[in-house]
């Protein structure tokens, strides 16, 4: 799983978000997603972080260890 | 999930009114997530009990389904799921969390 991939799923999953990808220590695992979505608005928290997690269902379960999240309202 | 795990689940939740689920143990956590929070706690002199999920596969699974939450640390006050490293750092900084844990 590379960087863009994870970006590609996230934005395939929330259409039309912005999805920046952080990979401070260049090793694809721990990683943070800044993602700036019009859907979040009016979710909690909570669940703007939900909605990011369930487009990398199959990921989070596997390689990506430590995913760090930022979640905006665009 | 099963009635078994959901119960310890639940007891443990119920146990203290901050509860933490994390990777290790306050002193020697062995997540560096886990250890951020626990720093938060720490710094905000919160008293909380802590799940160490290394110790035990089935609550280690079973706490993801349970939140609908898909990693680990997992943070809840009152009984109630409040999020997992990246939030509970988010409302410290916005003062939110020391709102709820009445620091």
């Amino acid at each position: 799983m590379t960087v863009q991939e994870i970006q590609e799923k996230i934005q395939a999953g929330l259409p039309g978000s912005e999805v920046e990808i952080e990979d401070p220590y260049n090793d694809g695992v721990h990683i943070k997603a800044i993602v700036k979505f019009s859907g979040f608005a009016g979710k909690s928290i909570v669940e703007q972080h939900r909605m990011v997690y369930a487009t990398l269902k199959d990921e989070l379960k596997a390689e990506v260890h430590a995913l760090g999240l930022e979640t905006k309202v665009s | 999930m099963e009635k078994d795990l959901q119960d310890k689940i639940e007891g443990l939740i119920a146990s203290k009114k901050i509860f933490l689920f994390m990777k290790g143990t306050p002193d020697a956590p062995m997540c560096g997530f886990s250890a951020g929070v626990t720093n938060v706690l720490r710094s905000l002199g919160a008293d909380y009990n802590s799940f160490n999920v290394l110790s035990d596969m089935n609550v280690r699974e079973g706490i993801k389904e349970f939140a609908n939450w898909p990693t680990i640390p997992q943070l809840y006050i009152d009984g109630e799921f409040v999020g997992g490293h990246d939030i509970v750092v988010e409302m410290a900084r916005s003062g939110e969390l020391q709102k709820k844990i009445g620091a």
